[in-house]
């Protein structure tokens, strides 16, 4: 499998298109803390800085017709598939020209121009909706992939299962990825199970499962090359159990480390992932294989950071939904 | 000691956990977050440590099995809590709450009861969009076989929490997030408020005003503002919503001939259109004046601040409502 450890013989530009996306999730996500710490933004944000190469690997193997399915922490997805920043971050702040209008926060991201068909925090509750995605497209048979993105606590949900039982039935072209960052908000994974090998449950039900480095976004990509190979040939599902981590805690900045209120996870443990930094491990791939000098990469910087600040200027000239609207998307 | 103690209504609820699980070793408390203060607040505080793992038992994300293992327990001969920190994850739980606890019991013959306390908490605002906010009471107490309770205050809280685990069958007992730091004086020792009894919390002779959970407190707001008005408001606080407390709505209105019915649910099918039914089956007579319903839009709810505060109902309403039929 190729990885970060070895050379590859990818363009540049598609290495360098990894690098930003990349750069863009983190300064996107971190752009956020002085919003929420200032009271600016409300809603729930469950940051995904640390787990980039993940959404971006994966999406990467992608077109933009694929499908893609979120859960609580879809910033990264929704922006790896293609989703427009300013459109993520004015609904952020819950504003009439975000992805979902003001209604649903960050939560609830949607680009279903991109084949993102949006993200839901009931824990489980978008699997079987990618289930029936990748259903449609073998009743259509337009070759189309569909991709559910969840956590390791996901893991405890029966419709998992369920869904992979199906799935492995009808050959379904559905990626089952698995972002295991070795917590489910307070519960660290070994009070959620005894068997940590999440990669193990998809064996049985027939599927082909395997075990990937999350923060190695070669390795995913590749990973995700294959998959995606597979399910287009009718030899779906797949499953991509992506080791990874979050440098933040479970909601908002604070890193839920022990000792503070939220006393959570060890100090060694978020410095020791820290240390494989998913873009930091990039950026020095990308100098030791003479890709990118670090000239190149500060200016990629720059430029994400000049889109990052105009998603928020545009975000904060965004009007508020009007109240007369309040039920205006409503069915019945 | 003291009967003046006073006690927020989280502490309430937690008091009466720890003065049932130290009564009845029958008695523990499964589900999400149960040894973390997110989740459940202070409700579930010092119960692990008193109590041990045992009986205070925290879980994977795992409603629908976790919840018919609640029930499993209680037919077993445990008395379980079971508690969801949000409502909204109560949906993955509908089959083993209402297919098989709520039916238990008579589709056996009255065989084998159920004691168990199915105890969600509403946990809206914030921006938490439509997924994190519902009110869901409205589809329990449409379920033969199951009992709801709503307490208002601290008092109520910790009373029917220990009714709620005495029951022999099935309770949903509901509380709010936004009544957690509302404090009043709760007895130190084991009482009950009775299931089925609601209460006259402030009395009135011109309207009605019947309300539940969290929106007894707004009701009582608005009778206050009111009063300078010179209007009199009667204050029903259901606090148990199936069955629901006929009698004493049916007196309320006989005396008074006008009801405003305040839900913090959806309107269609929801608490108040039952109560206006009610009321226009057997006080038709006594009415002046049509029923007010005062609800949640049929809407689910948005994440904008700006709309959540209109979508959620207050004391204005209320007042404008009142005024609305005198
Ligand atoms: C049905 C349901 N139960 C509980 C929750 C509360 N909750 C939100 S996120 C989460 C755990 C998420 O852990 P994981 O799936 O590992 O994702 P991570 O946050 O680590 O990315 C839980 C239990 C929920 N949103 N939905
Ligand atoms: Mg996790």
């Amino acid at each position: 499998m190729r990885s970060l450890g070895g050379n590859v013989d990818y363009p540049k530009n598609l290495l360098v298109s990894f690098y930003r996306q990349m750069l863009r999730i983190r300064l996107c996500e971190e752009a956020f803390v002085e919003p929420i710490l200032a009271g600016e933004v409300h809603c729930p944000c469950h940051l995904y800085s640390g787990e980039e190469a993940v959404a971006v690997g994966v999406c990467a193997a992608l077109t933009e017709e694929d499908y893609v399915f979120g859960n609580h922490r879809s910033h990264g997805h929704y922006l790896a598939k293609g989703g427009s920043m300013q459109g993520m971050v004015a609904e952020i702040f819950c504003r009439e020209m975000g992805c979902s209008r003001g209604r649903g926060g960050s939560m609830h991201l949607i680009a279903p121009e991109v084949g993102m068909l949006g993200a839901a925090p009931i824990v489980a509750g978008t699997i079987s909706l990618t289930l029936g995605a990748a259903l449609a497209s073998t009743i259509r048979k337009d070759g189309r992939v569909a991709v559910t993105f969840f956590g390791d606590g996901a893991t405890g949900e029966g419709v998992l299962y369920e869904c992979m039982n199906f799935a492995a039935l009808k050959k379904l072209p559905i990626i089952f990825v698995c972002e295991n960052n070795y917590y489910a908000t307070h519960m660290p994974i070994r009070e959620c199970r005894v068997e940590r090998e999440i990669h193990e449950i998809a064996r049985p039900f027939g599927i082909e499962s395997r075990q990937i480095d999350g923060n190695d976004v070669l390795q995913v990509y590749d990973a995700g090359l294959q998959a995606v190979e597979k399910c287009r040939s009718g030899n779906g599902p797949v499953f991509l159990e992506c080791l990874t981590y979050r440098f933040r805690g479970h909601v908002g900045p604070d890193d839920n480390v022990q000792g503070s209120h939220t006393d959570i996870r060890p100090r060694e443990e978020i410095d020791l992932w820290r240390e494989k930094d998913p873009i930091k491990q990039f950026e020095n791939y990308l100098t030791v294989q003479r890709i990118m000098t670090q000239e190149e990469m500060n200016t990629a910087r720059e430029e994400v950071t000049r889109e990052v600040t105009d998603a928020h200027g545009f975000a904060r000239r965004s009007p508020s939904p009007r109240v007369e609207e309040l039920e205006r998307y409503v069915f019945a | 000691m003291s009967s003046h103690r006073k006690l927020s209504y989280s502490l309430a609820i937690n008091e009466a956990l720890h003065q049932m699980m130290a009564a009845d070793p029958s008695v523990f408390l499964i589900g999400q977050g149960v040894k973390s203060p997110w989740y459940v607040g202070d409700t579930a505080q010092g119960l692990l440590e008193r109590f041990g793992t045992d009986r205070v038992i925290d879980t994977p994300v795992s409603e629908n099995a976790m919840t018919g293992a609640a029930v499993g327990a209680a037919l077993a001969g445990m008395r379980t809590v079971v508690v969801h920190p949000r409502v909204d994850f109560m949906f993955y739980a509908f089959d083993p709450i209402i297919n098989e606890a709520a039916n238990w019991h008579y589709m056996n013959g009255g065989k084998l009861p159920v004691p168990v306390v199915f105890w969600g908490i509403i946990n809206r605002g914030g921006e938490q969009a439509a997924q994190h906010s519902q009110s869901l009471h409205g589809m329990f107490a449409h379920v033969p076989g199951l009992k709801v309770v709503m307490p208002a205050t601290p008092y109520d809280a910790k009373g029917l929490m220990i009714a709620a685990i005495r029951e022999p069958n099935p309770v949903v007992f509901i509380d709010d997030r936004w009544l957690y730091k509302l404090e009043e004086p709760v007895p130190e020792e084991i009482y009950e408020v009775e299931i089925g009894r609601g209460n006259v919390v402030r009395a009135g002779n011109d309207v009605t005003v019947v309300a539940s959970s969290f929106m007894v407190q707004e009701s009582i707001k608005a009778a206050e503002i009111l009063v300078k008005e010179g209007i009199n408001i009667e204050v029903v606080d259901l606090r148990t919503i199936k069955p629901l407390d006929e009698n004493l709505i049916l007196a309320s209105v006989q005396k008074t001939g006008r009801l405003v019915v305040v839900d913090g649910g959806w309107r269609t099918c929801g608490l108040a259109a039952e109560v206006s039914a009610l009321v226009s089956e057997r006080a038709f007579g006594a009415l002046k004046a049509p029923v007010v319903r005062i609800t949640l839009p049929d809407c689910p709810a948005p994440a904008s601040a700006i709309l959540e505060k209109s979508y959620y109902r207050t004391s204005a309403d209320i007042i404008r409502a009142v005024k609305g039929i005198i």
